[in-house]
């Protein structure tokens, strides 16, 4: 998830001061096309469908800051981006934004010159063994060979897990996760680390997906969210408030079913100043009034678009956890909307 | 005295021919011949026969057993409950994602075949010069007719493009034959005129209600995306590597200089390394509003990079050439385009077919390289949407990379085949 950026980081860091544009918001308008960068194909994330019709988690984010932006949300233009080009694609102007399953990282946001406009994912890198190995504890690991993508950032927080518990490992250098799992599933390597998430998702696509088990230990925090360039504020605020909106409308029980009627006016001061009934909360972003509402209505609340694309009822099957409301003991906290 | 012959006998007609004995003739001889020689070869037989033994016994129950109608991978395992099977159903359900990429308009499927049955055609006559040479008219007609093919939008497009390129050759036409150097630059300064004038009058929006519905680069894919990229890269790269060679061999210092120093440095760089270019430095140095597009950078990219190789091939087959042949048109009284267009080049290029097409099948199989910059070719779209990004798919590796292996295999090894042939048609020597 976290591929090499050396080459994003020599060009960014010589030739970000040009590239940095001011204005996005009127370039997109003009355009009446939001380029999304996303992944090539990761299961529940972002992938297109047996119809070319993209599909997943991040592309949701996508799809509602188009509707957000320009009232519709299928005025969005997907451009895939692997690992190694998706920086240099946002800092390039290629791309509006960047919703690639994308880890927060510090010099992320301070070198390389993004700003990261939230959390959409709060992950963490986890180790799959088969249960034949009868490890019950990553600690345990000691020795091991272990199948990792090269130059992500799990290939760092895997050095340091294993230099911080003082054990052995030999790594297997991969370059995608497909090959990953043909490499773990041959035996090449005893256990395959990664994105907890992705773990899940790549154990639900095997034959026999009993046969293997996810350690219970998670070894770094991977924060991923939508990301835009520097310099451009009021962009990265429509971004950032369009994924609080979505956030804030599971907390405040706005459905895709419900919203419309919401729309209309309620009791609750909160909601009629996220749907645009009362204040000017779209204004002062440079939309119309009913930019949420159009945003909340494309695929619904963080929650449903959760539900939809990588929840328990679908193959990735991944448990809320960490993304859970805030008021139900997770980590999503939406600023309040006033 | 008569009843008494002194002869006993005497046959009055020839005894019929035996059949050779068994071991003699037939399927028997032949195996005796050539598998069972002697004690090492029926050794190597047995062995060689166990071994292919072994491999139909896997691939055979794998293809017969293979499912080729359910929707996912798990599908297939309950179909196949647990026998060993392939699950083709990948195959029938993504085969036009494979082919035409997960962008092109699926009821627009037509244009890209019809562009690739007009391919055939626009190509024979350059292949095989038996034909008649009438036909190499829609050769030349044909790089403009797949352009609309396969994007669509206005027809104004191909037919400024067109329109230029029918200006350069006029132009060249005109003066080259008395100075090459004007009409070569006066070419291309018409080229460049016709075009630009003729982008201006196309008026904006004109892609808009086209007869064909304008399909944008991002959308091609699968390996469509690498036949356009082979078809163009290997038809640009022999002309310009052919221009290449001779310039390197020229006696301008500054031609021979840039010659040799753009294939020096070209040769001298990875591929992967100006695709990288092409698609992400670029656009630091375009103006950001000169969007130039991404299949047209890759095309440069990957011509360049091929011209370089097709020039030092064609350099060896210049070199190979004895030195009497340069004196002989020399002392014929032809100039050097004379020279070179009727004594030097045929003979030159004779000998380099073989590293042409080396080169020829080597670049088409670059084009897979593609698919690390984000463009979805076929091995973008088997490592992207559908092994990676798919929930249903995600773990068919062999039936998928088979089938393209499958592809790239027919396409070059019919390449090879026609080398072949073309050096056997063009064999001068008797024996």
């Amino acid at each position: 998830m976290k591929k090499s950026y050396i080459l994003g980081a020599l060009t960014v860091a010589t030739l970000s001061a040009g590239a940095a544009a001011a204005g996005t918001l009127d370039d997109v308008k003009a355009r009446d096309k939001l380029q999304c960068g996303v992944n090539t194909g990761l299961v529940g994330f972002a992938s297109p469908d047996a119809n070319g019709e993209w599909q997943g988690f991040d592309v949701a984010v996508c799809r509602a800051i188009a509707a957000a932006v320009l009232g519709d949300s299928s005025k969005v233009e997907f451009i895939s981006t692997t690992g190694k080009t998706r920086f240099t694609a946002l800092a390039s102007g290629e791309i509006d934004v960047l919703a690639r399953n994308t880890t927060w990282t510090f010099s992320r946001d301070v070198d390389l010159k993004f700003e990261f406009t939230g959390v959409n994912y709060y992950d963490g890198q986890g180790f799959m063994v088969p249960k034949d190995l009868g490890v019950s504890s990553a600690k345990e690991l000691d020795g091991a060979t272990v199948c990792i993508q090269t130059g992500t950032t799990t290939e760092l927080n895997l050095a340091d897990f294993f230099r911080a518990n003082n054990i052995s490992y030999e790594p297997v250098p991969i370059e995608t996760d497909s090959e990953a799992q043909q490499q773990y599933l041959a035996g090449a390597c005893d256990t395959y680390t990664t994105d907890a998430s992705g773990l899940a998702a790549t154990r639900a696509t095997f034959d026999d997906p009993g046969a293997h088990v996810v350690l219970p230990e998670i070894v770094s925090k991977e924060p991923l969210g939508p990301l835009v360039r520097h310099g451009d504020a009021e962009w990265g605020d429509i971004v950032r408030w369009t994924l609080n909106a979505l956030i804030a409308a599971e907390e405040l029980g706005v459905t895709s079913a419900n919203v419309a009627e919401l729309s209309s006016g309620t009791g609750n001061p909160e909601i009629n100043r996220l749907l645009g009934t009362e204040g000017t909360l779209g204004e002062m972003l440079g939309l119309d009034a009913e930019w949420a509402k159009r945003a909340i209505m494309v695929s619904g609340n963080y929650g449903e678009i959760f539900a939809k694309n990588i929840g328990v009822d679908t193959p990735v099957g991944l448990a809320r956890g960490l993304n859970a409301q805030w008021t139900e003991g997770g980590l999503l906290y939406a600023p309040p909307f006033r | 005295m008569s009843e008494q012959n002194s002869v006993a006998f005497v046959a009055t007609e020839s005894i019929p021919p035996s059949p050779p004995p068994a071991n003699q003739t037939g399927v028997v001889k032949w195996l005796r011949e050539n598998l069972f020689s002697n004690w090492q070869s029926s050794l190597l037989t047995l062995v060689s026969l166990y071994l292919i033994y072994v491999i139909l016994s896997t691939f055979l129950p794998w293809v017969l057993n293979g499912v080729w109608t359910t929707s996912s991978l798990t599908e297939c395992r309950e179909v196949l409950e647990g026998r060993f099977g392939a699950c083709f159903s990948v195959l029938t359900e993504r085969w036009n994602q494979l082919l035409f990429g997960f962008n092109y308009p699926s009821d627009q499927y037509w244009r890209p075949t019809l562009a690739f049955v007009f391919m055939l055609i626009a190509i024979a006559p350059v292949l095989f010069f038996d034909l008649p040479r009438k036909m190499l008219a829609f050769t030349v007609a044909y790089p403009f007719v797949a352009f609309w093919l396969i994007w669509g939008g206005t027809i104004m497009a191909p037919i400024v493009a067109f329109l230029g390129c029918a200006a350069a050759a006029f132009v060249f036409g005109a003066y080259g034959k008395n100075n090459f150097a004007l009409g070569f630059i006066g070419a291309i300064v018409a080229a460049f005129a016709v075009w630009i004038i003729g982008t201006m009058l196309i008026p904006d929006g004109a892609n808009e209600g086209a007869w064909l519905e304008h399909v944008p680069s991002r959308d091609l894919g699968g390996f469509m995306l690498n036949m356009m990229l082979g078809v163009t890269c290997v038809s640009l790269s022999i002309p310009l590597g052919i221009a290449l060679a001779l310039g390197r061999q020229s006696n301008m210092p500054l031609i021979k200089g840039m010659c040799v120093i753009f294939i020096e440095f070209v040769r001298g760089v990875p591929l992967i390394t100006l695709l990288f270019v092409a698609s992400v430095m670029l656009s630091y140095f375009f103006p950001p509003d000169a969007n130039v597009d991404l299949f047209v950078r890759v095309v440069i990219m990957m011509t360049l990079f091929s011209a370089a190789y097709v020039a030092e091939v064609i350099r060896g087959g210049l070199a190979a050439l004895p030195k009497g042949q340069y004196e002989a048109a020399d002392s014929l009284g032809l100039d050097y385009p004379q020279a070179m267009r009727l004594i030097i080049l045929p003979q030159a290029l004779k000998i380099s077919i073989p590293g042409i097409v080396n080169v020829a099948v080597g670049l088409f199989k670059d084009t897979t390289l593609v698919s690390v910059i984000s463009l979805f070719d076929l091995v973008g779209m088997i490592r992207g949407p559908i092994l990676g990004g798919s929930a249903e798919w995600n773990g068919v590796y062999w039936e998928l990379w088979g089938f393209a292996a499958l592809l790239f295999f027919v396409v070059c090894y019919g390449i090879s085949q026609y080398s072949q042939w073309l050096e056997r048609r063009l064999a001068t020597d008797h024996h």
